[in-house]
């Protein structure tokens, strides 16, 4: 063997090299990319036209008349029709200004409520159990409070959107803090994190994927509580989304009606999707993504 | 002082403990996990401690790391020394690459970037791993990331290296390799280092002096001289037949707890 010539150091980095080679050989198969799209998208075609066809089927047999269920035909025209049409646009710059403004002031206020909380003992005793009790409140059972306290304002909605956000948001970071492997404090602790910098270089990370989900939640509560706030508070002045819903029902408009509801789902959907791929790389990274289920 | 340009310390003065106790809880649930525990360790020796479970082996570790304070007793380290700690999992941070995270001890004590690059690439090709610097720890094998985990302590620049089991969860060839690879390591830069293992053997293969401590509470009952030179194999007759003796000894005070 050529191994018989070389000297005892060389002979160690050569096996150590080879051992790595055989260790990690095999890890990086990848799909391609053309593959996993069409794999990811194809269900969800067939599961959107298969709702569409049952949705016609129950349109034929007549069980509710054509002004109350609108066929799905009738609703595409009209929802091109609505999505070319400057209501559409007017009501979601409404409405995205609502819910930009009301989950930015959930994820600040949020986000400081968390990490208060699960420093400051004291704090977690007093209402770490309360923002969970908070969480678990229905959000549209705060708007007659908030209509008493703000009129049908622009302030009542901004209110329960934040109400409803924030204790997702918080219970994240809280929980994120909470399941930072000890291990890895340890670690970080000997390499000379203290203090702040304890925060900065492990704690924060560790806790990331904790409140990504937190403020995906956070997100989806806040989407459902702007739009019951939209339902409810009727700001004449305003053209939101949640209004034109309302309009639609008024005004028997049966397919303007589905056409909105389709274009709240869609939003909802979108944003999801961001927080989803945001979920997904940092798993990623961080090796905990299962390459079989993606 | 010394040929290798990245050892700015070797220690000069011994890592000692004195009289070193530890108990866990109060009032009737105390557990005394240490009991009197005083040793010296002498700068740049390599100094195993074994033992059953419950000798509090981690615990004292930890002690000395700074992790947790004495119940009693004092612990002396070199001036300004700071000991790396490494553990039986690697404790990799998995949202960093291999560079980053032998780099964070460098950016935690202020280094400038390009003097953080630098000492990072040294520090891989020290473990043999300069090729494997944008891999995420997931990506490695364990025998890899512990070795990241060892460059990552390394980047302390610290002269007292702490193990805790570093390989206890690593296959028998991959251990053998990293023994070679500690040792050269630990010759080249002139550590001291204090490591825990209750593989006899492997404390052996390792060791200038096995301490073996008691169970419940740990206490020093012996100490081994171990003189076969270096380089060791881990098959050695010398080092099977100094593992025996050590075996004996674990058993005997194992025994005395059974009865």
């Amino acid at each position: 063997m050529a191994s018989d010539t070389l000297t005892s150091a060389q002979r160690s980095d050569v096996e150590i090299s080879g051992l790595d080679a055989l260790e990690i050989a095999g890890r990086d198969k990848e799909q391609s990319r053309l593959n996993r799209l069409w794999a990811g998208i194809w269900p969800k075609v067939a599961a959107l036209a298969l709702t569409i066809g049952i949705w016609q089927v129950v349109v034929w047999t007549g069980w509710k008349p054509p002004y109350a269920l609108a066929p799905p035909g009738p609703v595409f025209a009209d929802l091109v029709d609505y999505v070319t049409s400057p209501a559409l646009w007017d009501g979601l710059a409404a409405t995205g200004r609502r819910a930009a403004l009301g989950f930015t002031a959930a994820v600040v206020i949020g986000l400081a409520l968390g990490l208060a909380v699960a420093r400051v003992p004291v704090l977690r005793a007093a209402i770490g159990s309360m923002i969970t009790a908070l969480q678990t409140m229905p959000s549209i059972a705060w708007f007659p409070l908030a209509i008493l306290l703000f009129g049908l304002t622009e302030q009542a909605i901004f209110f329960v959107v934040v109400l409803g956000a924030a204790p997702s948001i918080a219970n994240g970071v809280i929980y994120g803090v909470d399941y930072v492997p000890p291990l890895l404090l340890r670690a970080g602790r000997n390499l000379g994190a203290r203090g702040l910098n304890l925060y900065r270089y492990v704690i924060a990370p560790a806790a990331l994927p904790a409140i990504v989900a937190g403020l995906k939640q956070g997100w989806a509560f806040a989407w459902r509580s702007l739009m019951a706030g939209e339902l409810l508070v009727v700001i004449a002045s305003t053209t939101s989304i949640g209004t034109q819903l309302t309009y639609a029902r008024e005004l028997s408009d049966a397919e303007r009606l589905i056409s909105v509801m389709i274009v709240i789902l869609f939003i909802g959907l979108l944003v999801d999707a961001a927080f989803g791929a945001a979920d997904k790389a940092i798993r990623r990274r961080w090796g905990v993504l299962d390459p079989a289920g993606q | 002082m010394t040929s290798t340009t990245t050892a700015p310390c070797s220690a000069t003065t011994p890592v000692a403990l004195h009289g070193v106790t530890k108990v866990y809880g109060r009032g009737t649930n105390a557990v005394l996990a240490l009991d009197g525990v005083s040793l010296d360790v002498a700068p740049g020796e390599f100094v195993c401690l074994v033992g059953a479970s419950g000798c509090g082996k981690s615990t004292l570790l930890n002690l000395v790391a700074g992790l947790d304070r004495p119940s009693g007793g004092r612990i002396e380290l070199p001036d300004g020394v700071n000991p790396g700690l490494m553990f039986q999992e690697p404790a990799l941070f998995p949202w960093l690459t291999v560079e980053g995270n032998v780099e964070v001890p460098l950016k935690l004590r202020g280094l400038p970037r390009a003097e953080r690059r630098e000492r990072v690439a040294e520090l891989l090709r020290t473990v043999h791993l300069a090729d494997f610097g944008r891999k995420r720890p997931h990506e490695l094998s364990g025998g890899m990331r512990q070795r990241v985990a060892l460059a990552r302590t390394l980047a302390l620049d610290t002269p007292v290296l702490l193990m805790d089991e570093p390989f206890g969860a690593l296959d028998a060839m991959t251990r053998d390799i990293l023994h070679d690879e500690l040792e050269r390591i630990w010759t080249e830069r002139k550590l001291t280092v204090l490591f825990v293992t209750h593989n006899v053997r492997e404390a052996a293969r390792l060791a200038d002096r096995i301490i073996l401590l008691s169970s419940r509470p740990g206490r020093i009952i012996h100490s081994t001289r171990v003189d076969v030179p270096r380089p060791r194999r881990i098959d050695s007759p010398e080092i099977a037949a100094i593992a025996a003796d050590v075996t004996d000894r674990i058993r005997t005070e194992v025994g005395r707890h059974g009865q």
